[in-house]
């Protein structure tokens, strides 16, 4: 009952479309899955000025990223001088080798890990394991997804797109777990192999929701407690985080963490808020005695060049677009082939795998606007998904790698004929004229608009016709009544 | 030329090009309205109302009693969750008094948690039924415990028992996150790890069931002392 | 979404952009809007050289081609009447991307005057004409789809459903998760037509199961899409645009 084992690919957009489309079980797991998400945030909104809150996180995201490489530079000193090491990685690669480098300098075997997007992003896993070093996930959700070789489908439940009973045929096959229905049976079962793992770990690798300037503190926002045991059980700690997750103070976090949570899982607040200020220092009993940063860059100081792209990275990764996208919903995580799914992931995702990748993620929306209706931190969506449909087709200002990939000239030349009809009013009242009289002839058939549509059928008379019709009937009416009288 | 003068160089370009083109002005940053996260000017009551709902709907439990007795209610509570080996400070005023009030009096080994970390880890993750500690305070917002570990308090002790029972004083509950970390100057002064906990450990990962205890403790109990 | 807006009195004249799919595919929808209006008190300019707001082009990232369009429709509405558009879509796209799209050109000053005198069709009714409806219908239930545009764009939820209100013997039913889109969107329903066809699937059977006897919306490319879907199925429920609704329930 588990899904064979299968690589996604953005290119593969459409084949995965079709294949989820058609796939009751995973369309039931989002849909339930999504309804349940977005009513709960609803409700956890309830009591708030959800407008003013959001005003508040886009004013605290913008103001840092205004000061984005002063904020770095004061992050990486309060670091240091906290006792954290800091690294600087320019690409996935680079982030990798540092992460690796740090496991083998302490002979590291084992690596626990605490959920984090960018390590996805990096693909760490794989790379640690090319250097002999054993990677774990501690998430449940994760873990999961882990022992059944996939990739999270979601950013913030990982495991959403399987079903209690895919589950328990997951750990049975591969943990030896009793088969059961029972989740708290599973979860004990989890526990008791995670926490083993965790003890034997040598390293502790996690992500970063916020980092402090002002202090140089990581925050970690969590319900398990993984987290928590993935940054103070194992010697070492590597927290790995892109540039843009730095805040100016810690008094930006409280709108931040109310955000965050309720926008994610529409929790009021999460069970573990992890700050994270220094190694164990002299006298302390627990907690890692070696703490290191990795600001992972991969692409964002390119976007950070651009003032409408930009905006992107304003994210705190909490998956409300995901949650309310219709086509996310539809389609799965999968479906997209990227670390990032949903609609961040189409505005996020072309800058890090370059359109080519990537074309038909910026497409695959109605721009129906339900994602920046529901962001916290108010991302204009919508209109960079428009920006980089037009990089695609080659109209943008070409800031995104594989800009134009997807102008071919016979579009282009759709397009300009539709405007010279669109600027030449005659002639266009003379097409819907044409296409009236025609109207028998329209064909029934339109390409894929017919599979579940019947063709739309050119009214007799357009608007134009009809109104001037009109006009001239109430003309000579009234030319009659003047006669009249 | 390092990674970080790369990146920083981009950066810096990106920010200078862009108040070039618009005239110095940058990225604009919307004016917005703190108040919207603090300025609750609830009551005691409200306080410590909010706090008990909001930890409750978690699946925390809170219980009251007299600041004078709290001792009392403790040892109901260890004799009603069974719980024999609990692990405790010995300095913090919290640890000293429950010693006192435990030593010899129960059925119930005293687990030193004042000690470096290795020399019991495994004691720790499979021996202990409970880990007590005192907090700095709580959310009413929230209902949300806030704890900075210390020395005789270790991080791990709120985290690995299956229990974790947590003293709270009803004066040190404050309307929000934000006003806790301004009244006790956070900024100035934040220790090794400063933990926010609301409620047990838990997970929704299999199909969106709740679940407890996952990694951290399954239950979480505030004795609440007025 | 949108600010509070600031509404006019009930003005003289207005114009009507009767939008593309209007013209060529629903133009009894634009005719009942000039009903409407008319019978308002209003006088209805149609300016004859429209043609369309420009939002396929800009939507799908021909901004220049776009833009071309939609300068041929700026010098269009001379006089400072409001222009009503039936269409919470291309409404949106004249009211608020008008001048994005014009930015830095010399045409931005226009384009914003003319974005500023942009209301759609039941916006209008409601705030600015005040409209009293005398409902001369039998008793009927019915769903109201509300477009996307006009929902979330324009922060226009409200008024169709308004409008029905004011109709007596109307009673409003609400479908299951009216709020999501229907799938339509423009050029993705070409470029993703399975993925917009599960939508509209969902959305035809979410207006079923409300229990209406017929449904209506205020932009027909919503309503080309679900009827067009509710039809190739035989479904017995029929759709049309608010416009044409209000105007043969009160006529």
């Amino acid at each position: 009952m588990s899904q064979p084992v299968q690589t996604f690919t953005p290119e593969a957009f459409h084949r995965q479309a079709h294949d989820a489309l058609g796939n009751p079980q995973i369309r039931a797991n989002f849909r339930k899955a999504m309804d349940g998400l977005m009513d709960k945030r609803r409700q956890a909104f309830e009591e708030w000025d959800l407008e003013a809150l959001r005003t508040l996180g886009a004013s605290v995201r913008l103001r840092a990223l205004s000061r984005l490489p002063d904020l770095l530079e004061q992050l990486e000193a309060k670091c240091e001088a906290n006792g954290i090491r800091v690294h600087w990685a320019e690409d996935s690669e680079e982030a990798c080798r540092i992460v690796t480098g740090i496991c083998q300098e302490n002979g590291a075997q084992s690596v626990i890990k605490g959920k984090s997007m960018v390590s996805e992003e990096m693909h760490l896993n794989a790379h640690l394991a090319e250097a002999g070093i054993d990677a774990l996930e501690s998430d449940l959700g994760e873990y999961l997804v882990q022992l059944n070789e996939q990739t999270p489908s979601h950013i913030i439940m990982p495991a959403i797109h399987l079903n209690t009973d895919e589950i328990s045929t997951i750990m049975h096959e591969h943990t030896g777990t009793a088969p059961t229905r029972d989740v708290d049976v599973m979860t004990a079962a989890a526990r008791a192999q995670l926490r083993e793992r965790f003890m034997a770990a040598d390293v502790g690798v996690s992500g970063v929701n916020f980092a402090v300037a002002e202090t140089g503190t990581l925050c970690l926002v969590e319900n398990e407690g993984n987290g928590r045991m993935t940054t103070t059980v194992p010697p070492v700690h590597i927290a790995v985080t892109g540039i843009e997750k730095v805040v100016e103070n810690l008094s930006d976090v409280p709108p931040l963490y109310a955000l965050l949570t309720r926008s994610a899982t529409g929790q009021h607040v999460t069970t573990y808020f992890n700050m994270i200020t220094s190694p164990r220092k002299e006298g302390e009993r627990d907690g890692p005695r070696e703490v290191h940063l990795v600001l992972v860059d991969n692409g964002r100081s390119r976007i950070y060049q651009d003032d409408e792209l930009l905006d992107t990275l304003r994210c705190i990764r909490c998956g409300a677009c995901m949650n309310h996208c219709p086509v996310y919903t539809r389609v799965g995580g999968h479906t997209y082939g990227t670390t990032y799914p949903g609609p961040i992931g189409a505005i996020l995702m072309p800058h890090l795998m370059g359109l080519e990748a990537t074309k038909d993620l910026p497409t695959a929306s109605s721009l129906c606007g339900a994602c920046g209706e529901v962001c916290p931190v108010k991302i204009p969506i919508p209109d960079l998904l428009v920006r980089l449909r037009r990089e695609s087709v080659g109209e943008g200002r070409g800031n995104v790698p594989g800009a134009g990939v997807k102008r071919s000239t016979k579009e282009v030349a759709a397009w300009k004929s539709w405007q010279w009809l669109a600027t030449h009013p005659t002639a266009w009242r003379g097409a819907s004229i044409v296409a009236g009289k025609l109207r028998g002839l329209a064909p029934s058939h339109l390409g894929p608009w017919t599979e579940c549509r019947v063709a739309p059928k050119p009214a007799k008379a357009s608007l134009h016709t009809l109104i001037k019709q009109r006009t001239k009937h109430k003309e000579l009416r009234q030319g009659q009544q003047e006669g009249e009288s | 030329m390092t990674a970080r003068d790369r990146i920083l160089g981009r950066l810096r370009k990106g920010r200078e090009e862009r108040m070039q083109r618009d005239g110095g002005r940058g990225i604009v940053i919307p004016e917005a309205d703190a108040s919207v996260i603090g300025d609750r000017g609830w009551s005691r009551q409200e306080r410590l109302q909010r706090f008990e709902r909001w930890l409750t709907s978690v699946h925390g439990e809170v219980i009251h009693c007299e600041t004078d007795d709290w001792t009392e209610t403790l040892c109901r509570i260890l004799k009603q969750k069974g719980i024999k080996r609990l692990a405790l400070g010995h300095e913090q005023e919290v640890a000293r008094q429950a010693r006192q009030a435990l030593e010899g009096k129960m059925d119930i080994a005293l687990v030193d948690a004042a000690r470096d970390v290795e020399s019991w880890q495994q004691e720790l993750f499979s021996q202990v039924d409970a880990g007590l500690t005192s907090t700095g305070g709580a959310i009413a917002e929230t209902g949300s415990l806030w704890l900075w570990p210390t020395v005789d308090e270790p991080r791990l002790l709120s985290l690995v028992p299956p229990i974790h029972i947590a003293i709270l004083d009803a004066e040190a509950i404050e309307d929000t996150f934000h006003d806790v970390m301004v009244s006790h100057e956070w900024a100035g002064s934040m220790p090794t790890n400063a933990l926010l906990v609301s409620g047990p450990s838990k997970t929704a990962d299999i199909e969106q069931t709740l679940a407890y205890g996952v990694h951290g403790p399954r239950e979480l109990v505030v004795i609440l002392r007025h | 979404m949108t600010a509070t807006r600031h509404y006019p009195s009930r003005p003289e004249k207005v114009y009507l952009f009767g939008t593309c799919l209007i013209d060529m595919f629903f133009p009894e929808a634009g005719m009942d809007a000039v009903r409407l209006l008319e019978k308002q008190g209003i006088e209805v300019l149609f300016p004859e050289d429209q043609t369309c707001c420009g939002q396929p082009a800009y939507t799908s990232g021909y901004h220049d081609e776009a833009r071309a369009v939609a300068r041929a429709q700026l010098d269009l509405f001379p006089e400072p009447w409001p222009i009503v558009v039936p269409s919470g879509s291309c409404g949106g796209m004249m009211r608020l991307h008008y001048a994005q799209l014009f930015a830095g050109c010399p045409e931005e000053r226009k384009a914003q005057e003319v974005a500023s005198r942009v209301f759609e069709l039941t916006e209008f009714l409601v705030h600015v004409c005040h409209i009293e409806l005398e409902d001369r219908g039998a008793p009927e239930r019915i769903a109201m789809h509300t477009s996307c545009s006009a929902r979330r764009e324009m922060g226009l939820a409200d008024t169709g459903p308004a409008l029905l209100a004011r109709l007596g013997q109307v009673e409003l039913v609400e479908q299951e998760r009216a709020a999501e889109c229907c799938g339509f969107g423009g050029t993705f329903a070409v470029r993703h037509p399975e993925v917009s066809a599960a939508m509209v699937e969902d959305k035809g059977r979410a207006l079923e199961e409300a229990g209406a006897q017929h449904f209506v919306t205020s932009d027909c490319g919503c309503l080309m899409n679900i009827a067009g879907h509710l039809a190739h199925r035989d479904s017995a429920l029929q759709g049309e645009h608010i416009a044409s609704y209000l105007w043969r329930r009160c006529s």
